[in-house]
Protein backbone atom coordinates (compact mmCIF):
# COMPACT_ATOMS: atom_id res chain seq x y z
CA UNK A 1 0.00 0.00 0.00
CA UNK A 2 2.94 2.25 0.64
CA UNK A 3 4.30 1.62 -2.54
CA UNK A 4 1.00 2.20 -4.34
CA UNK A 5 0.79 5.60 -2.49
CA UNK A 6 4.56 6.68 -3.47
CA UNK A 7 4.17 5.66 -6.83
CA UNK A 8 0.55 6.15 -7.90
CA UNK A 9 1.38 9.68 -9.71
CA UNK A 10 3.27 7.35 -12.16
CA UNK A 11 1.83 4.26 -13.08
CA UNK A 12 -1.49 7.48 -13.95
CA UNK A 13 0.89 9.61 -16.00
CA UNK A 14 1.92 5.84 -17.29
CA UNK A 15 -1.74 4.96 -18.37
CA UNK A 16 -2.53 8.37 -19.65
CA UNK A 17 0.47 8.84 -21.95
CA UNK A 18 -0.17 5.22 -23.14
CA UNK A 19 -3.56 6.66 -23.90
CA UNK A 20 -2.71 9.27 -26.06
CA UNK A 21 0.23 6.53 -27.98
CA UNK A 22 -2.72 4.64 -28.48
CA UNK A 23 -4.88 7.51 -30.21
CA UNK A 24 -2.06 8.17 -32.57
CA UNK A 25 -0.75 4.48 -33.27
CA UNK A 26 -4.31 3.96 -34.44
CA UNK A 27 -3.70 6.18 -36.91
CA UNK A 28 -0.24 4.30 -38.15
CA UNK A 29 -1.90 0.85 -37.99
CA UNK A 30 -5.19 1.26 -40.30
CA UNK A 31 -3.30 3.35 -43.29
CA UNK A 32 -0.80 0.23 -42.65
CA UNK A 33 -4.10 -2.04 -42.78
CA UNK A 34 -5.03 -1.22 -45.87
CA UNK A 35 -2.25 0.55 -47.76
CA UNK A 36 0.65 -1.63 -46.61
CA UNK A 37 2.26 2.13 -46.17
CA UNK A 38 3.94 3.13 -43.19
CA UNK A 39 3.08 6.84 -42.57
CA UNK A 40 5.72 8.15 -41.94
CA UNK A 41 3.72 12.71 -42.04
CA UNK A 42 1.37 11.06 -39.38
CA UNK A 43 3.41 12.05 -36.36
CA UNK A 44 3.87 15.69 -37.92
CA UNK A 45 -0.20 15.93 -38.52
CA UNK A 46 -0.23 15.54 -35.19
CA UNK A 47 2.05 17.96 -34.24
CA UNK A 48 0.61 20.52 -37.13
CA UNK A 49 -2.86 20.12 -34.53
CA UNK A 50 -0.58 21.36 -31.70
CA UNK A 51 -0.05 24.23 -33.84
CA UNK A 52 -3.55 25.17 -35.21
CA UNK A 53 -4.60 24.80 -31.88
CA UNK A 54 -2.22 27.61 -30.40
CA UNK A 55 -2.73 30.21 -33.26
CA UNK A 56 -6.70 29.66 -33.21
CA UNK A 57 -7.14 29.71 -29.76
CA UNK A 58 -5.24 33.06 -29.80
CA UNK A 59 -7.92 34.89 -31.50
CA UNK A 60 -10.81 32.54 -31.27
CA UNK A 61 -13.06 30.85 -27.68
CA UNK A 62 -12.24 27.46 -27.21
CA UNK A 63 -15.47 26.51 -27.97
CA UNK A 64 -14.98 27.03 -31.68
CA UNK A 65 -10.71 26.57 -31.76
CA UNK A 66 -11.57 23.22 -30.88
CA UNK A 67 -13.60 22.04 -33.44
CA UNK A 68 -11.63 23.58 -35.98
CA UNK A 69 -8.64 22.52 -35.00
CA UNK A 70 -10.01 18.88 -35.27
CA UNK A 71 -11.52 19.71 -38.85
CA UNK A 72 -7.84 21.40 -39.94
CA UNK A 73 -6.18 18.08 -38.66
CA UNK A 74 -8.85 15.91 -41.03
CA UNK A 75 -8.07 18.12 -43.81
CA UNK A 76 -4.57 17.93 -43.82
CA UNK A 77 -4.74 13.96 -43.48
CA UNK A 78 -6.93 14.01 -46.24
CA UNK A 79 -5.21 16.34 -48.30
CA UNK A 80 -2.06 14.56 -47.61
CA UNK A 81 -3.33 11.52 -49.11
CA UNK A 82 -4.92 12.54 -51.77
CA UNK A 83 -1.84 14.47 -52.81
CA UNK A 84 1.43 12.79 -52.03
CA UNK A 85 -0.15 9.01 -51.67
CA UNK A 86 -3.20 8.43 -54.31
CA UNK A 87 -1.14 9.79 -57.31
CA UNK A 88 1.62 6.65 -56.25
CA UNK A 89 -1.22 3.81 -56.24
CA UNK A 90 0.41 1.72 -58.76
CA UNK A 91 4.13 2.58 -57.68
CA UNK A 92 6.32 0.15 -56.01
CA UNK A 93 5.88 0.35 -52.23
CA UNK A 94 9.33 1.74 -51.09
CA UNK A 95 8.36 5.31 -53.78
CA UNK A 96 5.01 5.69 -51.54
CA UNK A 97 7.32 5.33 -48.26
CA UNK A 98 9.36 7.85 -49.83
CA UNK A 99 6.71 10.30 -50.22
CA UNK A 100 5.80 10.09 -46.77
CA UNK A 101 9.06 10.96 -45.63
CA UNK A 102 8.98 13.65 -47.80
CA UNK A 103 5.90 14.84 -46.60
CA UNK A 104 6.96 14.64 -42.99
CA UNK A 105 9.78 16.72 -43.14
CA UNK A 106 7.65 19.53 -45.45
CA UNK A 107 5.49 19.93 -42.32
CA UNK A 108 8.20 20.17 -40.06
CA UNK A 109 9.63 22.98 -42.27
CA UNK A 110 6.63 24.62 -42.90
CA UNK A 111 6.58 25.19 -39.28
CA UNK A 112 9.71 26.20 -38.52
CA UNK A 113 9.24 28.76 -41.06
CA UNK A 114 5.78 29.74 -39.28
CA UNK A 115 7.11 29.77 -35.82
CA UNK A 116 10.52 30.74 -36.30
CA UNK A 117 11.92 27.53 -34.43
CA UNK A 118 10.38 29.30 -31.22
CA UNK A 119 8.36 27.06 -28.77
CA UNK A 120 4.56 28.36 -28.18
CA UNK A 121 2.55 28.29 -25.28
CA UNK A 122 -0.19 26.14 -25.42
CA UNK A 123 -3.56 27.29 -24.63
CA UNK A 124 -5.22 25.60 -20.93
CA UNK A 125 -8.29 24.26 -21.59
CA UNK A 126 -10.38 25.18 -18.11
CA UNK A 127 -11.32 21.90 -16.26
CA UNK A 128 -9.51 19.23 -18.31
CA UNK A 129 -6.02 21.23 -16.52
CA UNK A 130 -7.16 21.26 -13.11
CA UNK A 131 -5.85 19.06 -10.24
CA UNK A 132 -7.69 16.89 -8.69
CA UNK A 133 -6.54 14.16 -5.79
CA UNK A 134 -6.82 10.60 -6.01
CA UNK A 135 -5.80 8.86 -3.26
CA UNK A 136 -2.77 10.60 -1.99
CA UNK A 137 -1.73 11.58 -5.75
CA UNK A 138 -2.25 14.85 -7.27
CA UNK A 139 -2.61 15.06 -11.11
CA UNK A 140 -4.48 16.87 -13.74
CA UNK A 141 -8.12 16.24 -14.35
CA UNK A 142 -6.49 15.25 -18.45
CA UNK A 143 -4.49 12.51 -17.36
CA UNK A 144 -7.77 10.70 -16.14
CA UNK A 145 -9.86 11.64 -18.45
CA UNK A 146 -7.49 10.19 -21.47
CA UNK A 147 -7.80 6.52 -21.10
CA UNK A 148 -11.43 6.73 -20.11
CA UNK A 149 -11.65 8.79 -23.66
CA UNK A 150 -9.57 6.56 -25.65
CA UNK A 151 -11.23 3.49 -24.67
CA UNK A 152 -14.84 5.21 -25.60
CA UNK A 153 -13.38 6.26 -28.96
CA UNK A 154 -11.67 2.54 -29.79
CA UNK A 155 -14.95 0.82 -29.07
CA UNK A 156 -16.88 3.06 -31.47
CA UNK A 157 -14.03 2.22 -33.65
CA UNK A 158 -14.33 -1.06 -33.40
CA UNK A 159 -17.94 -1.08 -34.12
CA UNK A 160 -17.09 1.03 -37.27
CA UNK A 161 -15.47 -1.50 -38.67
CA UNK A 162 -17.00 -4.50 -37.82
CA UNK A 163 -20.43 -3.27 -37.99
CA UNK A 164 -21.18 -0.68 -40.87
CA UNK A 165 -20.90 -0.73 -44.44
CA UNK A 166 -18.02 1.29 -45.03
CA UNK A 167 -16.03 -1.05 -42.16
CA UNK A 168 -16.87 -4.16 -44.25
CA UNK A 169 -15.39 -2.47 -47.17
CA UNK A 170 -12.40 -1.42 -44.95
CA UNK A 171 -11.72 -5.12 -43.97
CA UNK A 172 -12.04 -6.58 -47.41
CA UNK A 173 -9.74 -3.81 -48.52
CA UNK A 174 -7.28 -5.03 -46.55
CA UNK A 175 -7.00 -8.21 -47.86
CA UNK A 176 -7.59 -7.70 -51.92
CA UNK A 177 -8.48 -4.26 -53.07
CA UNK A 178 -9.27 -5.84 -56.72
CA UNK A 179 -11.97 -8.18 -55.94
CA UNK A 180 -12.89 -5.15 -53.31
CA UNK A 181 -12.86 -3.19 -56.47
CA UNK A 182 -15.33 -5.93 -58.42
CA UNK A 183 -17.95 -5.75 -55.67
CA UNK A 184 -18.38 -1.86 -56.23
CA UNK A 185 -16.29 -0.33 -53.53
CA UNK A 186 -14.90 2.78 -54.50
CA UNK A 187 -11.22 2.05 -52.95
CA UNK A 188 -10.37 5.76 -53.06
CA UNK A 189 -13.04 6.82 -50.83
CA UNK A 190 -12.61 4.49 -48.66
CA UNK A 191 -8.80 5.03 -48.76
CA UNK A 192 -8.89 8.72 -47.59
CA UNK A 193 -11.85 8.16 -44.74
CA UNK A 194 -9.29 6.15 -43.33
CA UNK A 195 -6.64 8.85 -43.50
CA UNK A 196 -10.04 10.59 -41.62
CA UNK A 197 -10.06 8.59 -38.66
CA UNK A 198 -6.78 8.86 -38.52
CA UNK A 199 -5.92 12.04 -38.44
CA UNK A 200 -9.41 12.86 -36.34
CA UNK A 201 -7.57 10.41 -33.35
CA UNK A 202 -4.27 11.91 -33.89
CA UNK A 203 -6.15 15.54 -33.14
CA UNK A 204 -8.21 14.36 -29.78
CA UNK A 205 -4.42 12.75 -29.24
CA UNK A 206 -2.63 16.26 -29.72
CA UNK A 207 -5.15 18.26 -27.60
CA UNK A 208 -4.89 15.97 -24.49
CA UNK A 209 -0.99 15.67 -25.21
CA UNK A 210 -0.28 19.31 -25.47
CA UNK A 211 -2.67 20.00 -22.26
CA UNK A 212 0.09 18.21 -20.57
CA UNK A 213 3.57 18.94 -22.08
CA UNK A 214 2.23 23.16 -21.94
CA UNK A 215 4.29 23.60 -25.22
CA UNK A 216 4.61 22.85 -28.96
CA UNK A 217 7.67 22.60 -31.07
CA UNK A 218 8.43 21.97 -35.13
CA UNK A 219 9.60 18.48 -33.72
CA UNK A 220 7.27 18.15 -31.11
CA UNK A 221 5.59 15.14 -33.32
CA UNK A 222 8.37 13.23 -33.96
CA UNK A 223 8.87 11.74 -30.80
CA UNK A 224 5.13 10.68 -30.15
CA UNK A 225 4.64 9.82 -33.29
CA UNK A 226 7.97 7.20 -33.56
CA UNK A 227 6.74 5.83 -30.42
CA UNK A 228 3.36 5.45 -31.41
CA UNK A 229 5.06 3.56 -34.47
CA UNK A 230 6.50 1.27 -31.84
CA UNK A 231 3.36 0.70 -30.03
CA UNK A 232 1.91 -0.17 -33.13
CA UNK A 233 4.58 -2.72 -34.56
CA UNK A 234 4.75 -4.21 -30.91
CA UNK A 235 0.53 -4.86 -30.90
CA UNK A 236 1.38 -6.02 -34.96
CA UNK A 237 0.83 -3.65 -37.25
CA UNK A 238 -2.39 -3.69 -38.85
CA UNK A 239 -3.93 -4.69 -35.82
CA UNK A 240 -6.37 -2.03 -33.76
CA UNK A 241 -6.73 -3.58 -30.49
CA UNK A 242 -2.76 -4.73 -30.76
CA UNK A 243 -2.04 -0.85 -31.34
CA UNK A 244 -4.27 0.01 -28.33
CA UNK A 245 -2.71 -2.51 -25.76
CA UNK A 246 1.20 -1.72 -27.34
CA UNK A 247 0.79 1.94 -26.28
CA UNK A 248 -0.54 0.96 -23.02
CA UNK A 249 2.02 -1.15 -22.41
CA UNK A 250 4.64 1.17 -23.98
CA UNK A 251 2.86 4.17 -21.71
CA UNK A 252 3.50 2.49 -18.58
CA UNK A 253 6.47 0.88 -18.94
CA UNK A 254 8.00 4.22 -19.67
CA UNK A 255 6.56 5.88 -16.59
CA UNK A 256 7.52 2.52 -14.05
CA UNK A 257 11.31 3.45 -15.25
CA UNK A 258 10.71 7.02 -14.11
CA UNK A 259 9.48 6.02 -10.95
CA UNK A 260 13.11 3.77 -10.74
CA UNK A 261 14.76 7.67 -11.46
CA UNK A 262 15.67 6.08 -14.14
CA UNK A 263 14.03 8.81 -16.15
CA UNK A 264 16.91 9.19 -18.87
CA UNK A 265 16.91 5.93 -20.30
CA UNK A 266 12.88 6.20 -20.96
CA UNK A 267 13.21 6.95 -24.66
CA UNK A 268 16.09 4.06 -24.82
CA UNK A 269 13.49 1.53 -23.33
CA UNK A 270 10.90 2.29 -26.30
CA UNK A 271 13.37 1.67 -29.05
CA UNK A 272 15.19 -1.36 -27.27
CA UNK A 273 11.88 -2.51 -27.05
CA UNK A 274 11.44 -2.19 -30.81
CA UNK A 275 14.72 -4.04 -31.65
CA UNK A 276 13.80 -6.70 -29.44
CA UNK A 277 10.31 -7.00 -30.88
CA UNK A 278 11.51 -7.25 -34.12
CA UNK A 279 14.37 -9.80 -33.36
CA UNK A 280 12.21 -11.99 -31.42
CA UNK A 281 8.48 -11.60 -32.67
CA UNK A 282 8.49 -9.51 -35.81
CA UNK A 283 4.45 -9.72 -36.29
CA UNK A 284 3.88 -8.31 -32.84
CA UNK A 285 1.58 -9.38 -30.57
CA UNK A 286 -2.05 -9.74 -33.00
CA UNK A 287 -0.02 -9.54 -36.07
CA UNK A 288 -1.13 -11.63 -39.30
CA UNK A 289 1.41 -14.17 -39.99
CA UNK A 290 2.38 -12.86 -43.76
CA UNK A 291 2.87 -8.80 -44.01
CA UNK A 292 2.83 -9.31 -48.03
CA UNK A 293 -0.50 -8.33 -49.80
CA UNK A 294 -2.42 -11.42 -51.76
CA UNK B 1 -26.99 -7.06 -78.69
CA UNK B 2 -26.36 -6.99 -74.95
CA UNK B 3 -22.26 -6.68 -75.09
CA UNK B 4 -20.46 -6.08 -78.12
CA UNK B 5 -16.72 -6.03 -78.08
CA UNK B 6 -15.34 -3.85 -81.12
CA UNK B 7 -11.34 -4.52 -82.15
CA UNK B 8 -10.42 -4.16 -78.54
CA UNK B 9 -6.43 -3.99 -77.93
CA UNK B 10 -4.82 -4.47 -74.62
CA UNK B 11 -1.37 -4.73 -73.36
CA UNK B 12 -0.94 -6.78 -70.13
CA UNK B 13 2.22 -7.04 -68.41
CA UNK B 14 4.47 -4.81 -70.72
CA UNK B 15 3.02 -7.63 -74.35
CA UNK B 16 -0.09 -7.04 -75.95
CA UNK B 17 -2.13 -9.91 -74.76
CA UNK B 18 -5.16 -9.00 -76.67
CA UNK B 19 -4.70 -7.88 -80.27
CA UNK B 20 -7.75 -6.58 -81.47
CA UNK B 21 -10.91 -9.10 -80.96
CA UNK B 22 -14.10 -8.27 -81.68
CA UNK B 23 -17.38 -10.53 -80.13
CA UNK B 24 -20.83 -9.73 -78.99
CA UNK B 25 -22.84 -11.86 -76.10
CA UNK B 26 -26.75 -11.75 -76.81
CA UNK B 27 -29.19 -11.31 -74.40
CA UNK B 28 -29.96 -13.97 -72.11
CA UNK B 29 -27.40 -16.41 -73.79
CA UNK B 30 -24.56 -18.51 -72.18
CA UNK B 31 -21.33 -17.90 -74.11
CA UNK B 32 -18.00 -18.91 -73.49
CA UNK B 33 -14.32 -17.86 -74.87
CA UNK B 34 -12.05 -21.00 -74.60
CA UNK B 35 -8.25 -21.57 -74.75
CA UNK B 36 -5.04 -22.19 -73.90
CA UNK B 37 -3.34 -20.55 -71.02
CA UNK B 38 -1.91 -17.19 -71.92
CA UNK B 39 -4.37 -16.65 -75.36
CA UNK B 40 -5.67 -13.56 -73.52
CA UNK B 41 -8.94 -14.77 -72.04
CA UNK B 42 -8.57 -13.32 -68.76
CA UNK B 43 -7.30 -9.77 -69.65
CA UNK B 44 -10.46 -9.72 -72.33
CA UNK B 45 -12.53 -10.60 -69.06
CA UNK B 46 -10.78 -7.91 -67.07
CA UNK B 47 -11.05 -5.42 -69.15
CA UNK B 48 -14.82 -5.87 -69.18
CA UNK B 49 -14.41 -5.37 -65.81
CA UNK B 50 -13.09 -1.93 -65.20
CA UNK B 51 -9.64 -3.70 -63.65
CA UNK B 52 -7.68 -3.16 -67.01
CA UNK B 53 -7.97 0.03 -69.64
CA UNK B 54 -7.92 -0.90 -73.25
CA UNK B 55 -5.55 0.26 -75.67
CA UNK B 56 -7.87 0.60 -78.31
CA UNK B 57 -11.04 -0.81 -79.40
CA UNK B 58 -14.61 -0.05 -77.72
CA UNK B 59 -16.72 -1.76 -75.07
CA UNK B 60 -20.69 -1.43 -75.30
CA UNK B 61 -22.86 -2.55 -72.91
CA UNK B 62 -26.76 -2.45 -73.68
CA UNK B 63 -26.03 0.74 -76.18
CA UNK B 64 -24.02 2.55 -74.20
CA UNK B 65 -20.01 2.86 -74.61
CA UNK B 66 -18.90 1.81 -71.60
CA UNK B 67 -14.80 1.54 -72.74
CA UNK B 68 -12.75 2.95 -69.81
CA UNK B 69 -15.43 3.02 -66.86
CA UNK B 70 -13.73 2.28 -63.66
CA UNK B 71 -14.36 -1.40 -61.87
CA UNK B 72 -17.31 0.08 -59.46
CA UNK B 73 -18.99 2.12 -62.30
CA UNK B 74 -18.98 -0.75 -64.43
CA UNK B 75 -20.61 -3.01 -61.57
CA UNK B 76 -23.53 -0.18 -61.10
CA UNK B 77 -24.14 -0.96 -64.99
CA UNK B 78 -25.28 -4.53 -64.10
CA UNK B 79 -22.08 -6.41 -65.04
CA UNK B 80 -20.66 -8.67 -62.21
CA UNK B 81 -17.52 -11.16 -62.25
CA UNK B 82 -16.65 -14.13 -60.19
CA UNK B 83 -12.77 -14.15 -60.48
CA UNK B 84 -10.20 -16.45 -61.06
CA UNK B 85 -9.86 -18.51 -57.76
CA UNK B 86 -12.60 -17.17 -56.39
CA UNK B 87 -10.88 -14.38 -54.71
CA UNK B 88 -13.60 -14.71 -51.52
CA UNK B 89 -13.02 -12.47 -48.54
CA UNK B 90 -11.45 -15.11 -45.53
CA UNK B 91 -11.69 -12.78 -43.04
CA UNK B 92 -15.16 -12.01 -43.63
CA UNK B 93 -18.21 -14.17 -42.71
CA UNK B 94 -20.31 -16.10 -45.21
CA UNK B 95 -23.10 -13.95 -44.75
CA UNK B 96 -20.56 -10.53 -44.87
CA UNK B 97 -19.49 -11.74 -48.17
CA UNK B 98 -22.82 -12.09 -49.81
CA UNK B 99 -23.47 -8.66 -48.63
CA UNK B 100 -20.17 -6.73 -49.80
CA UNK B 101 -21.49 -8.12 -52.95
CA UNK B 102 -24.56 -5.91 -52.89
CA UNK B 103 -22.52 -2.60 -51.91
CA UNK B 104 -23.97 -0.44 -54.31
CA UNK B 105 -27.02 -1.34 -53.69
CA UNK B 106 -29.14 0.74 -51.26
CA UNK B 107 -32.48 -1.41 -50.95
CA UNK B 108 -33.03 -4.39 -49.14
CA UNK B 109 -31.34 -7.61 -49.20
CA UNK B 110 -33.68 -10.15 -47.89
CA UNK B 111 -34.71 -11.50 -50.89
CA UNK B 112 -31.63 -11.46 -52.32
CA UNK B 113 -30.17 -13.75 -49.81
CA UNK B 114 -32.66 -15.84 -49.34
CA UNK B 115 -32.35 -16.53 -53.33
CA UNK B 116 -28.84 -17.31 -52.76
CA UNK B 117 -29.39 -19.58 -49.76
CA UNK B 118 -32.34 -21.81 -52.01
CA UNK B 119 -29.58 -22.37 -54.78
CA UNK B 120 -26.41 -22.95 -52.09
CA UNK B 121 -28.42 -24.09 -49.25
CA UNK B 122 -24.98 -24.95 -47.55
CA UNK B 123 -24.34 -21.16 -47.48
CA UNK B 124 -26.79 -20.75 -44.86
CA UNK B 125 -25.63 -23.26 -42.73
CA UNK B 126 -22.57 -21.83 -42.86
CA UNK B 127 -22.99 -18.10 -42.83
CA UNK B 128 -21.85 -17.06 -39.57
CA UNK B 129 -18.30 -19.23 -40.74
CA UNK B 130 -15.79 -17.04 -42.21
CA UNK B 131 -15.30 -17.29 -46.00
CA UNK B 132 -11.91 -18.66 -45.54
CA UNK B 133 -12.95 -21.94 -43.54
CA UNK B 134 -14.98 -23.19 -46.52
CA UNK B 135 -13.69 -25.93 -48.89
CA UNK B 136 -13.16 -24.86 -52.54
CA UNK B 137 -16.21 -25.78 -53.89
CA UNK B 138 -18.23 -24.15 -51.20
CA UNK B 139 -16.47 -21.26 -51.91
CA UNK B 140 -16.73 -21.07 -55.25
CA UNK B 141 -20.46 -21.35 -54.65
CA UNK B 142 -19.89 -18.39 -52.39
CA UNK B 143 -18.26 -16.51 -54.68
CA UNK B 144 -21.39 -17.15 -57.62
CA UNK B 145 -23.64 -16.43 -54.91
CA UNK B 146 -21.80 -13.20 -53.97
CA UNK B 147 -22.00 -11.79 -57.36
CA UNK B 148 -25.55 -12.78 -57.53
CA UNK B 149 -26.30 -9.97 -55.52
CA UNK B 150 -25.20 -7.17 -57.33
CA UNK B 151 -28.59 -8.52 -59.68
CA UNK B 152 -26.77 -8.18 -62.70
CA UNK B 153 -27.43 -8.21 -66.32
CA UNK B 154 -25.21 -10.29 -67.06
CA UNK B 155 -22.47 -11.86 -65.11
CA UNK B 156 -18.84 -13.38 -66.17
CA UNK B 157 -17.10 -15.87 -64.95
CA UNK B 158 -13.03 -16.46 -65.13
CA UNK B 159 -12.12 -20.34 -64.49
CA UNK B 160 -15.14 -21.35 -62.16
CA UNK B 161 -13.92 -25.29 -62.46
CA UNK B 162 -10.43 -24.62 -61.78
CA UNK B 163 -9.15 -26.62 -59.07
CA UNK B 164 -12.40 -28.51 -58.10
CA UNK B 165 -13.43 -32.25 -58.57
CA UNK B 166 -15.34 -33.22 -61.21
CA UNK B 167 -18.12 -33.31 -59.65
CA UNK B 168 -18.48 -29.96 -58.33
CA UNK B 169 -17.72 -29.13 -61.38
CA UNK B 170 -20.95 -30.54 -62.67
CA UNK B 171 -22.68 -29.18 -59.70
CA UNK B 172 -21.57 -25.45 -60.82
CA UNK B 173 -22.66 -25.84 -64.20
CA UNK B 174 -25.76 -26.96 -63.22
CA UNK B 175 -25.99 -24.25 -61.30
CA UNK B 176 -24.49 -21.50 -64.36
CA UNK B 177 -27.44 -23.23 -66.53
CA UNK B 178 -30.36 -22.54 -63.73
CA UNK B 179 -28.93 -18.64 -63.32
CA UNK B 180 -29.31 -18.61 -66.68
CA UNK B 181 -33.19 -19.43 -66.90
CA UNK B 182 -33.52 -16.89 -64.58
CA UNK B 183 -32.19 -14.46 -66.78
CA UNK B 184 -29.24 -13.62 -66.34
CA UNK B 185 -26.49 -13.62 -68.78
CA UNK B 186 -23.54 -15.56 -68.72
CA UNK B 187 -19.66 -14.91 -70.65
CA UNK B 188 -17.80 -17.43 -69.13
CA UNK B 189 -14.06 -18.31 -69.99
CA UNK B 190 -13.01 -22.27 -68.95
CA UNK B 191 -10.11 -24.45 -69.96
CA UNK B 192 -12.56 -26.76 -69.21
CA UNK B 193 -13.45 -26.34 -73.42
CA UNK B 194 -15.39 -29.56 -73.40
CA UNK B 195 -17.76 -28.66 -70.34
CA UNK B 196 -17.98 -25.01 -71.25
CA UNK B 197 -19.07 -25.75 -74.95
CA UNK B 198 -21.72 -28.29 -73.74
CA UNK B 199 -23.99 -25.42 -71.96
CA UNK B 200 -23.00 -22.78 -74.81
CA UNK B 201 -24.98 -21.00 -77.07
CA UNK B 202 -22.49 -19.49 -78.37
CA UNK B 203 -18.12 -20.50 -78.44
CA UNK B 204 -15.51 -18.19 -79.35
CA UNK B 205 -11.88 -19.69 -79.44
CA UNK B 206 -9.33 -17.41 -78.65
CA UNK B 207 -5.23 -18.15 -79.79
CA UNK B 208 -2.59 -15.28 -78.77
CA UNK B 209 -4.92 -12.67 -78.33
CA UNK B 210 -6.77 -13.13 -82.13
CA UNK B 211 -10.47 -14.79 -82.12
CA UNK B 212 -9.69 -17.33 -84.51
CA UNK B 213 -12.54 -19.47 -84.89
CA UNK B 214 -16.72 -19.04 -83.49
CA UNK B 215 -19.96 -21.28 -83.89
CA UNK B 216 -22.22 -22.49 -81.73
CA UNK B 217 -21.47 -24.72 -78.98
CA UNK B 218 -22.41 -28.09 -80.37
CA UNK B 219 -20.61 -26.43 -83.56
CA UNK B 220 -17.35 -26.13 -82.00
CA UNK B 221 -17.65 -29.42 -79.73
CA UNK B 222 -17.77 -30.73 -83.39
CA UNK B 223 -14.97 -29.12 -84.93
CA UNK B 224 -11.88 -31.33 -85.61
CA UNK B 225 -9.24 -28.26 -85.09
CA UNK B 226 -10.77 -27.69 -81.46
CA UNK B 227 -11.03 -31.23 -80.65
CA UNK B 228 -7.51 -31.85 -81.61
CA UNK B 229 -6.34 -28.42 -79.63
CA UNK B 230 -8.83 -28.05 -76.83
CA UNK B 231 -11.00 -31.14 -76.03
CA UNK B 232 -7.90 -34.04 -76.43
CA UNK B 233 -8.13 -37.05 -74.17
CA UNK B 234 -11.15 -35.58 -72.36
CA UNK B 235 -13.19 -35.90 -75.54
CA UNK B 236 -12.40 -39.59 -75.74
Amino acid sequence: MEFLNTNLPYILAGISVGGQYALIAIGYTMVYGILRLINFAHGDIFMVAGFAMVYLSATLPLYISIPLTIIITVLLGFAVERMAYKPLRTAPRMSIMISAIGVSYLLQNCAWYITSGLAKQYPTIPWISESISIGTATTKIVTVITPILTIVLVIALVILIKYTKIGMAMRAMAKDFETSQLMGVKINSVISFTFIIGSFLAAIGSLLYFTNYATVTPIAGAMPGLKAFVAAVFGGIGSIPGAVIGAFIIGICENIIRMFGWTTFSDAFTFALLIIILVAKPTGLFGEKSTDKV
Amino acid sequence: MMLRINNLKVNYGGIEAVKGISFTVPEKSIVTLIGANGAGKSTTLRTIAGLVKPQSGNIEFLGEDITGKGAADIVSHGITMVPEGRKIFPDLTVLENLKIGAYLRKDDLTDDLNLVFDLFPRLKERSWQHGGTLSGGEQQMLAVGRALMSRPKLMMMDEPSLGLAPLIVRNIFEIIQEINKQGVTILLIEQNANMALKVADIGYVLETGRITLSGTGAELLADEGVKAAYLGAKAK
